[in-house]
């Protein structure tokens, strides 16, 4: 189905039983039942500096049956396995609690339960998602429905046209999966693509009409952009052309979102492939802004030690080299204070819409 | 007070002529009516606590000295007041105290004195130990009654099968501090001997810390040697039956060692000596001074040795003094205290607190101020064999998120003892409480806050004995802190939390051999039923698990690890040490009379000997190998298991 690997149900399904084929045969030759799932994490990742984007790296890991330390996650990942090769069956798509609680009982005869959290489920989705070369769609489990676009666009969805520019200042809540079989993309006719990193900042653009009056699609993701609008901005790049602007907090966590929207994730590094926007922009908020646009002082927020931590952490990625970049993260630090968007309401209520974001786009004044 | 001048003060000035008019002497007897406090009658609670200790004292103190076992009885009835019908124990306000021993008895006309004049007895001008000091006790709880109450207090004693029992009840005269006489005759009384004393107070009955129930419990730790039975209030009997068949030996009474005494006592000692020379004083009424070392200390105070003692005066004393605590004496003699031994306390201990590792520890003689003491410490660890093993069948409660199996952050209990009387109050002013704070527990395996108590399941235990045990007040709460006393308490304490780091140790070994085969076991199940599912019901199901257990077995090192599992709990190389298990008690447990144990050993099965000499232990006949019982009941393979036999190679 989707183009990035193209699995069709059966296929997945096929994988998921060689989870049980690979115990079966261990077993068989009186081996130490093994799994080998690909290593997500900081240290398995390459930053493909041409293409601009994270991507996974070979190393991985064996996870096996009879070492204390592993039994239960290799047992849990047989479970997991078991629940989703069900929904291949069913053709049902759910989310990642319904796996939880799908997987979740006391086992015979103990006290103990094969899931004490969501937590111990979560990751093992990944792993198989990674493990298996299988979309987190093509496995049938979506997340929640965390993002809202609107704008001078039109889409299908299950048939239905949907207008995003006559849904009022709602907008149309993005699902988790925007592959071309499920949303169609009809028309754009807009300029730019707009991501805001906060839903207030987005309600009040949606609310001012931002959109209409420098023809752009607004989208927000409400923190961390879920999989779904990545993936819808992606699109949007790809298919019309169009640049991407990321607008965030100053803070390290703020730097991050955009660094996931242009380069992909760590944790998802494989995912970067039909992800990341490697063009995508940085065009606020800055750590000059707040000279540049005259905010107080006492508008800012001072960073505590896990900020400090994490500024620190982003200067020795790979992707956040360039000087611009540096120059950026250390005057956050060694300024001390990091400023929300909203702390641009200070100013003015419509400050953002009316001044910053208009001298913005006109000065081209952004971070690559 | 020194006398003014009329004109110095306002008009309402008194003269000291007036002044004088009015001091004149205060009885004992009184000062203790409006201080009674001071001698633990503070609360109603804490005054039939108070009431009951003093008289259980002393039956144990008479008929230890006597050189009886002791058959000790305590009644705690609730009395009715104003005729009305008796309230329940909770709600009652008023309660008789009946305590009834079969000790040595009292002589007909000592008993007004004993019990109804304060400071008198037996135990205060010599230096032995025992429970009583001062001869305060029993006299200020019959105040106490007379008080409250207004009854006399009611005595029984018989000196043997062929004297009569006599009857006494009195009351003190508080201005004189002597005994008022309201009854006394003979009577017929069952037992041939012993005492019966009974009050009837104002008090409060209240259950758990500090109450009645854990003094009599407490005290039947400290004292195996003696049968207790305890009717509460509620009409509930408890008996505490004797584990230790034989008394304690009985402590010598010493003279003061030198290093003890005070100045003002060494005055008063050179003032009251029958000796005519001052060498003949110092080695006559000291202990461990030799006629040389009495010449030396002499020396060093540059006084003649024949000296007369009562013309020492003007700073000689205090150069004599000086002389005595600089001269090389040697320590108190040992025969003097009387420890309760760590037999006596790990058969009290496990006796009366359920747990899976005891261990007890007596140190030796020590000195502060010249005073002898021993320390005793003891442990008891763990919540005894589990229940639920020892019940397959036990149901099993899923546990929904966010709960854990087990919430388990009590504190350690502190239980204290001075000359074997429980201390139930003051705990953190008590010499015992800070040292057992200050041991680092963390050492040994059990979790500690910086400055709390142990966390777990366990009770530690810490006995002074002494000739004179200093406590900080004269209710007898807590003892002082004295750096000697704290080290060796400190000391102790070591030892017992070594042995249970050890014990620990061992068991957690053992415990994560099993959970490494025990989890395999549980998580073969869900593979390979994960797998069937998988497969589309297309398995051998039997097949995989039996490959995949083989395959478990192989890893955890097999019969080896039961070898370990069934070797490594035994008492080998702790001393003075009870483990429990679910098959039963090892090392030196006590055969406790009764089977109020319900540990789930047959009545017939073989009771341990008490002597601890042979440690006796079951052979591993019908030793079932757990593994192979794994189908589908992983549960049982689990009891089978962790009740592996104790086999023992030598």
């Amino acid at each position: 189905m989707a183009r990035a690997s193209g699995n069709t149900s059966a296929a997945v399904e096929k994988k998921l039983v060689g989870v049980a084929d690979a115990v079966i045969t261990a077993a068989e030759l009186r081996r130490d039942p093994t799994l080998s799932i690909p290593v997500r994490s900081l240290a398995n990742i390459n930053f493909n500096e041409k293409r601009g984007i994270i991507e996974m790296g070979k190393r991985k890991q064996a996870r096996t049956f009879f070492n204390v330390g592993m039994a239960k996650k290799f047992m849990q990942t047989v479970l997991v396995a078991d629940a989703l090769a069900e929904l291949q069956r069913a053709n049902l798509t759910t989310s990642l609690r319904e796996i939880y609680y799908r997987t979740k009982h006391t086992m015979k005869g103990s006290h103990e339960n094969t899931f004490d959290g969501q937590n111990e489920s979560d990751p093992l989705i990944e792993d198989l998602e990674v493990a298996l070369a299988a979309l987190r769609e093509e496995l049938h489990v979506r997340a929640e429905n965390a993002g809202s676009v609107v704008g001078p666009l039109v889409l299908v969805d299950d048939g239905d046209r949907v207008d995003c520019a006559r849904l009022g200042k709602g907008g149309y809540s993005v699902p988790s999966i925007v592959e071309p079989e499920y949303i169609e993309i009809r028309r754009c006719t807009a300029d730019f693509v707009l991501l805001v990193e906060k839903g207030t900042q987005w309600n009040r653009l949606s609310e001012d009409k931002f959109w209409r009056r420098y023809n752009c699609v607004l989208l927000t993701g409400n923190g961390q952009p879920p999989r779904g609008v990545r993936r819808l901005a992606r699109r949007l790049h790809d298919e019309h052309k169009l640049p991407v602007y990321v607008l965030v907090d100053n803070d390290p966590w703020g730097y991050y979102i955009y660094s996931v929207v242009k380069q992909g994730s760590i944790n998802l590094a494989f995912e970067s492939e039909r992800m990341a926007i490697p063009r995508a922009k940085f065009i606020g908020l800055s750590s000059v802004d707040p000279g540049t646009y005259g905010l107080p002082r006492s508008v800012g927020i001072k960073l505590n030690d896990k900020d400090v931590g994490r500024a620190k952490e982003l200067l020795k990625y790979r992707w956040f080299q360039k000087k611009a970049w540096q120059d950026e993260i250390k005057q956050m630090l060694s300024s001390g204070l990091k400023y929300e968007l909203d702390a641009l309401a200070n100013k003015d209520f419509r400050y953002l819409t009316k001044t910053y974001l208009p001298r913005k786009l006109k000065e081209k004044d952004w971070l690559d | 007070m020194l006398a003014r001048t009329p004109t110095a003060g306002p008009k309402a000035a008194i003269s000291a002529a007036e002044m004088g008019a009015r001091q004149r002497e205060i009885s004992v007897s009184e000062f203790f009516t409006k201080n009674r406090h001071l001698l633990g009658f503070d609360s109603p609670r804490k005054a039939l606590l108070t009431c009951v200790k003093e008289a259980v004292d002393n039956a144990l103190d008479a008929a230890e000295e006597a050189g009886i076992l002791a058959d000790v009885v305590v009644t705690v009835e609730v009395a009715p007041s104003g005729g009305a019908a008796a309230p329940p124990a909770s709600q009652a306000t008023r309660f008789r105290v009946t305590v009834t021993d079969n000790g040595p008895g009292i002589v007909r006309q000592q008993i007004p004195p004993i019990f109804a004049k304060l400071l008198y007895g037996s135990k205060f001008h010599r230096l032995r130990m025992s429970r009583g000091q001062q001869g305060i006790g029993i006299s200020a709880a019959g105040m106490y009654a007379q008080l409250t109450t207004g009854k006399p207090v009611q005595i029984i004693s018989r000196t043997g099968a062929r004297a009569a029992a006599n009857y006494f009840e009195v009351q003190i005269d508080t201005k004189k501090n002597e005994p008022r006489i309201f009854e006394s005759k003979k009577i017929d009384w069952e037992p041939p001997r012993g005492t019966q004393v009974t009050l009837e107070i104002e008090g409060r009955y209240q259950k758990g810390r500090a109450s009645v129930d854990e003094y009599l419990e407490q005290t039947a730790i400290a004292n195996p040697h003696v049968n207790l039975v305890y009717r509460t209030p509620e009409g509930e009997t408890r008996e505490y039956p004797r584990t230790i068949h034989e008394l304690p030996p009985q402590p010598r009474e010493i003279k003061p060692h030198p290093y003890g005494i005070e100045f003002g006592v060494l005055l008063r000692m050179l003032h009251d000596t029958e000796s005519h020379s001052l060498a003949g004083f110092l080695a006559a009424d000291f202990s461990r001074v030799s006629s040389a070392v009495a010449q030396q200390i002499c020396r060093t105070a540059k006084l003649s040795p024949s000296a007369r003692p009562r013309q020492i005066h003007g700073a000689d004393p205090e150069a004599l003094y000086k002389a005595i605590q600089s001269t090389k004496i040697m320590a108190p003699p040992s025969n003097c205290v009387s420890p309760i031994g760590e037999k006596a306390i790990l058969h009290g201990l496990y006796k009366q607190i359920k747990g899976d590792f005891y261990t007890a520890v007596t140190r030796p003689l020590a000195v502060y101020r010249g005073n002898p003491f021993i320390i005793e410490a003891g442990l008891a660890y763990g919540k005894g064999p589990d229940p639920a093993a020892a019940a397959p069948d036990a149901p099993t409660v899923p546990l929904a998120e966010g709960e854990q199996p087990e919430d388990d952050d009590e504190l350690a209990r502190v239980i204290r003892y001075a000359n074997r009387v429980p201390l139930l109050y003051q705990q953190s002013a008590c010499a015992t409480f800070k040292a057992v704070l200050e041991t680092a527990w963390r050492n040994y395996g059990v979790a500690q806050s910086k400055g709390a108590l142990p966390a777990g399941p366990m009770a530690v235990f810490v006995h002074m004995a002494s000739v004179w045990v200093p406590f900080t007040s004269e209710s007898k709460e807590a003892i002082a802190d004295y750096d000697e006393i704290r080290k060796e308490i400190k000391l102790a304490l070591q030892e017992c939390g070594r042995r249970l780091g050890v014990f620990l140790r061992r068991r957690e070994r053992a415990k994560s051999e099993f959970r490494r085969r025990n989890i395999f076991e549980l998580y073969i199940e869900e593979v390979v039923e994960a797998c069937a599912r998988l497969k589309g019901g297309k398995l051998p199901k039997e097949k995989l698990r039996t490959q995949l257990q083989k395959i478990a077995m192989k890893r955890t090192g097999g019969t080896r690890t039961d070898e370990i599992l069934g070797h490594d709990a035994g008492p080998e190389g702790l001393p003075h040490s009870i483990i429990v298990t679910p098959e039963g008690p090892e090392g030196e447990a006590p055969a406790l009379p009764g089977a109020e144990r319900s540990d789930g050993t047959p009545p017939d099965a073989p009771r341990p000997e008490a002597d601890g000499l042979a440690p006796p232990r079951r052979k591993g006949k019908g030793a079932v190998r757990p593994t192979n019982a794994a189908k589908g009941n992983t549960q049982a393979a689990k009891h089978q298991l962790t009740t592996a036999p104790k086999r023992k190679k030598r």
